[in-house]
Parts: C-alpha cells; sequence; structure tokens
C-alpha cells in the first residue's frame, strides 16, 4: 500500500527524496478520509515553505483540509494538472497526483518523518 | 418508529421564469389622469433600461402560490427541533416580531435627526448596557452585522490596541477546535494564525500553550465553552498566560447561550468578544436574518471602537464621531437595528433570573440528551456537557454507516439534522444543540429517532445509507457540483430555435 522509498507525516503526507529534489504528495489513507476532493490550492513555483508549516490545501465535499509540507525547502513545480483533474487524488495520490516538487534545504529533517512500516501502523491499516 | 412525521402531499413547482407568459401582470394601476410622457425624451435614452430578456411575468395569484408552495418544502424551526449544533437554533417569540414593527421603530431612518430619534438611540443605549452587565465587560459596539463581522472587529480592535503601543505583533493562536471562522479573521486582519492542538479531554493544553506565548503573539482566540460543548475550566490561568506576555485573550461567543446569567466572561479574562443575538438573544436566524454581532470589551480597548459612539449630552443622546483612535467605521449607519430592537425586547421580557433559567435549561436539554443517548452513540469526550453534546459515529462506522447518513436517515423522521462532521478534531461527529426552547415530548421524539437510526444501523444499514426516503429529492451529487457548478439557471432552448 505505502510505497517503501517514500518517508511520511503524521499528517498524511508523504514526500520522495532523491538527492536534494524531494516530490511530494497525500496518502492513501488522507484521500480515503477527505473523501471525493473537488479542489487543489498548490503554491507558485520559487515559494519557500518551512516543515509542518502549511502549503497550500485540498477541498472535498466535506472539508477544507491544510497540506502540511513535510521537509523544509523551494518549490521547483508544480503538478498543474490537478487543477482541472483533482479526482486523480483521489485514484492515484502516491504517483500521478503528486502535489508539488521542492529543492530541500535542510535534507536531514527526512530522518523526523515516518517509514512506511510506521506510517501503516500509524493509521492503522 | 417513525412518530413525528406523516408523508404528505407537497406540489410540484417550477420556477417563475418557467411559468411565465408575456402579457400577464401581478399588478394594477389606475388609467393616467395626466399626459403620458416617454421616459427617454423625459430622462435621455441612455438611463432608460430596455426589456429584461425572459423577466418572468406571472398574476399575482401564481405568485402568491409558488412562494406558499415553496414553503411547503421547507423545515424551520417553527415546526420543530433544529439542533444544528453550535448554531443555537432558538425558537425566536413573536412578541419580538410585534415591538420590532411598532411604526416609529418600523420607520424610523437612520438620516432623522438626533432630536427626532431619541426613542431609537435609547434603545440602543440600553442594549449595549445590557449585554455589557451579561458579558461583564465595559463597552459594545452594535455595529457588526454578523458573527464574523464581530470576529474581525475584535480582532482589528486587538491590532489596534498593539499598533498603540509601537507593535502590533504577528500572531493570534487558535485551538484546533475553533469555528473555521475564526483563523479566516485573523488572516484576514494581517496575522499568522497558529493551531493550539487539545488535549485528551477536549480542551486547551495549558502547558503547551504557556511553551508557545511569546511577545510575537497578539493574542488568543478562544471559544468557550469550546466546540466540543465542553467549558474551559482552565480559562483563568489560560488567560493569565496571555496577560503576562502583554497577549490579548478573544472569546467567540457563539456559545454564549450555555453561560448568559451564570458567568460572565469579563469576570473570567476575557478583553474582546462578540455576541451572536441570532443566536443567543433569540432574533430571526439563517434566511430570516439579518443576524448581529455586537462586539464588547473591557476599557483599555474601548479607545479603538467602531465610530459614532453614544454620548449622552444634557438628557439627550448624541452621536459621538470625534474619537481620534477608532477603527473607523464597520457598517454602514448604527447596524441591523431592527434586530436590535429585537434582542432588547427579548432580554427585557426574560429578566435577569428569566435568562439565567433560560441557559439551565439549555443545560439540561443537551444533557438529557446525551444521557438517553449515550448507550447507543459514542460521545466524544467525558467532559461534562454544557449547551450542546458531540457523539462520534465510531460504533456505526463499523457497519459502514457515517454520521452523515445518521442525519440524513434523520430527515425522514422528521427533524432538521444536527451539525455533521463538526468540529473537525472528532472523527465523524454529530453535534447536538437542541436549545431551551424545546419541550420533553419534543426532545424525547427526537431521542426516540436516533435511537431508533441506531437500531436499523444493526439490522438494516442500507436503509440509512440510501436516506433520505421521503424527501422530493435524495441524495444529490455532491461531488460533481462541486468540480463541474453550474451557477446559472438557463432557459430551455425556445421551440423555434430547437427546431433550426
Amino acid at each position: 500500500m505505502y510505497p517503501e522509498n517514500y518517508r511520511y507525516t503524521k499528517e498524511h503526507e508523504w514526500v520522495l527524496v532523491e538527492g536534494d529534489r524531494g516530490t511530494i504528495g497525500i496518502t492513501f489513507h488522507a484521500q480515503k478520509e477527505l473523501g471525493d476532493i473537488v479542489y487543489v490550492d498548490l503554491p507558485k513555483v520559487g515559494t519557500v515553505v518551512e516543515q509542518g508549516k502549511a502549503l497550500g490545501s485540498v477541498e472535498s465535499v466535506k472539508a477544507v483540509s491544510d497540506i502540511y509540507a513535510p521537509v523544509s525547502g523551494e518549490i521547483l513545480e508544480v503538478n498543474t494538472a490537478l487543477a482541472d483533474a483533482p479526482e486523480k487524488l483521489n485514484e492515484d495520490p502516491h504517483g500521478e497526483a503528486w502535489l508539488v516538487k521542492i529543492r530541500l534545504s535542510h535534507p536531514d529533517e527526512v530522518k523526523d518523518l515516518l517509514s512506511a512500516a510506521d506510517y501503516q501502523s500509524y493509521v492503522g491499516s | 418508529m417513525i412518530r413525528k412525521v406523516s408523508r404528505h402531499i407537497t406540489q410540484n413547482e417550477p420556477l417563475l421564469f418557467e411559468s411565465s407568459s408575456p402579457g400577464k401582470k401581478g399588478y394594477q394601476l389606475p388609467d393616467l389622469d395626466v399626459p403620458a410622457v416617454d421616459p427617454a425624451e423625459a430622462l435621455g435614452a441612455e438611463n432608460v433600461r430596455g426589456e429584461i430578456e425572459d423577466f418572468p411575468e406571472v398574476s399575482e395569484v401564481e405568485v402568491v402560490r409558488h412562494f406558499t408552495r415553496l414553503s411547503t418544502w421547507n423545515y424551520g424551526i417553527d415546526l420543530g427541533l433544529f439542533p444544528l449544533g453550535s448554531c443555537t437554533m432558538k425558537y425566536n417569540p413573536r412578541v419580538n416580531e410585534a415591538v420590532a414593527r411598532t411604526e416609529g421603530l418600523l420607520w424610523a431612518h437612520p438620516y432623522q435627526p438626533e432630536a427626532l430619534s431619541q426613542g431609537a438611540m435609547e434603545i440602543i443605549a440600553r442594549l449595549e448596557a445590557a449585554l455589557a452587565e451579561i458579558t461583564g465587560m465595559d463597552a459594545v459596539t452594535l455595529q457588526p452585522a454578523a458573527g464574523a463581522h464581530g470576529e474581525m472587529t475584535g480582532i482589528m480592535l486587538i491590532r489596534a490596541y498593539h499598533e498603540s503601543k509601537g507593535n502590533p505583533r504577528k500572531k493570534i493562536l487558535i485551538p484546533d477546535s475553533a469555528h473555521g471562522t475564526n483563523p479566516a479573521t485573523a488572516t484576514m486582519v494581517g496575522y499568522t494564525v497558529q493551531n493550539i492542538k487539545s488535549n485528551d479531554r477536549g480542551m486547551v493544553d495549558v502547558e503547551s500553550l504557556a511553551s508557545i506565548v511569546d511577545e510575537d503573539v497578539a493574542g488568543l482566540m478562544v471559544t468557550n465553552p469550546n466546540t466540543v460543548g465542553v467549558f474551559e475550566g482552565d480559562i483563568v490561568r489560560i488567560a493569565g498566560i496571555l496577560h503576562e506576555k502583554g497577549a490579548q485573550v478573544y472569546m467567540d461567543g457563539a456559545n454564549m447561550n450555555a453561560l448568559v446569567g451564570i458567568t460572565r466572561p469579563g469576570d473570567f479574562g476575557i478583553d474582546v468578544m462578540h455576541l451572536n443575538l441570532h443566536k443567543t438573544f433569540s432574533t430571526p436566524h439563517g434566511g430570516g436574518g439579518p443576524g448581529a454581532g455586537p462586539v464588547a470589551v473591557k476599557s483599555h480597548l474601548e479607545p479603538f471602537l467602531p465610530i459614532p459612539r453614544l454620548r449622552s449630552e444634557n438628557d439627550q443622546w448624541r452621536w459621538d464621531y470625534d474619537r481620534p483612535q477608532t477603527i473607523g467605521r464597520v457598517r454602514a449607519f448604527y447596524g441591523n437595528f431592527g434586530v436590535l430592537v429585537r434582542a432588547l425586547a427579548y432580554i427585557m421580557a426574560h429578566g435577569g433570573e428569566g435568562l439565567r433559567n433560560a441557559t439551565l435549561d439549555a443545560l439540561l436539554n443537551a444533557n438529557y440528551i446525551r444521557k438517553l443517548l449515550e448507550p447507543y452513540y459514542q460521545i466524544a469526550y467525558q467532559a461534562p456537557s454544557m449547551h450542546e453534546c458531540v457523539f462520534s459515529d465510531d460504533r456505526q462506522a463499523k457497519r459502514g454507516v457515517r454520521t452523515g447518513d445518521i442525519a440524513k436517515r434523520l430527515i425522514d423522521y422528521g427533524f432538521h439534522p444536527y451539525t455533521v462532521s463538526f468540529p473537525l478534531i472528532v472523527r465523524g461527529a454529530m453535534m447536538i444543540e437542541p436549545t431551551e426552547t424545546e419541550s420533553k415530548a419534543e426532545l424525547d421524539l427526537f431521542v426516540d429517532a436516533l435511537i431508533s437510526i441506531a437500531k436499523e444501523v444493526e439490522e438494516n444499514p442500507e436503509l440509512v445509507l440510501k436516506a433520505p426516503h421521503s424527501t422530493r429529492i435524495s441524495r444529490v451529487d455532491e461531488v460533481t457540483a462541486a468540480r463541474k457548478p453550474i451557477l446559472r439557471w438557463k432557459p430551455a432552448p425556445k421551440a423555434s430555435q430547437a427546431a433550426d
């Protein structure tokens, strides 16, 4: 269910770190809890985000939820395809529906994050 | 078993646009007894509006029937319990309406000279004084037109206060159980929001709060009782922690129906708060509004209140605009005056003892519901409930039924749903606020309905998952509505065009 090479937050984001680059998304558990996602609000390229602070939000028919940055850094790329197809977040949250790509400013922050096994037992599924 | 309602025929009703036919009129005017004038000639052609395409043309009886039929589709507080938690949907006594329709008040004009408005100004002064006494605060502005508007006014006052000391500061702290409007308000006024996690009793964690309050914190926005219906018992200590660093404490007064006549925010450390007259003080609510969100402050914030302020001069009320530190106006004229009249009528009809009794009845009703439902639904927090009780759908979720499904089934039983999925810190929240105006008989019907639904969840969950069964429209496609909204009704193509 949860890819081994990703790291996870207790707020249900994931990050895939490759060198000083990271790809960020929300987890399968997050999309399941949110229900049908209808809108995604993402930062502009160049925005600097801080670990644990909101980088954007997702809106489902139930609620609007902040997305917290799992790591600090500068936004390099934003998945603009989600604007017209937010349902992709429900369909493929760990793959095609990544949210942003980031240049990590503090790569050592990754050690604060959960492994796939720890996250799986945290969400209990 | 469904006891409160039976199936009842209601009439289908098209839009007025759809029942239009050319030449129909809903009025009759006498023949002109002066020469007719061409408006284009008299006013200039550019000032005369042409025909509005597809503007509905209907007769008087069609209009009356249209709206009467639509009203039979509705559910309102005059039909029964309206248990929307955090909304305080209480019955609005008719005497308030009668008072507000007193001729001199109904036709009072805001541009009327002060000398001719003394009665209206006296009403404003008396309501300000009554609300100050009820909240234990020093001064009140009645201008804000709604709760969120009151919040914004309150946080602007905090900002003005800090600015007068040379530093507006940066952050507003907000518990994670807060109303969604609180973070929006703080952001609108230029603050960043820092979220505070609740502890396992559903309350602000005092130790972790103490560790984050510093000189960057402008204030704390707290709701008391909070949105899980629990009184923040540490509120005096919490206020002390903020005050020690020069920060202010804002109270969201949405839940004031639990406190009136029992305890006063001004006595437990609050600096500024708003009240929702349309909740606590029984003025019309929702579509029946407009609302009113007066803001009450301690004396150190009074210089910043919106203008104009009432001032007494030689036994006459005057409007005082000369207040150099004011944040300015927040609303045209003096607030929603008709609503203010209703609130004062409500307060005076009750008197101090009556208001206190109303509060006690509100607490009793909520706890009565809690006790009877606890065997069937999971209470979210063990702490004592105030004026509302919050359950979670934990037990029903095991059968695949969630809070929204139970709420929809409640419609079949003839009740408006409770508040669904709020507060967000409770998984599958079911937030029930009966208010003091419900009889035991009505509460029993409601409790029976929810118990019956709990049994249906065990025996036949499909029945609940597909509810409501008795309404004109059952489940709507919320997802498509949100992803691909149709924002405007358009007429069907006319037959001749369709044939083209």
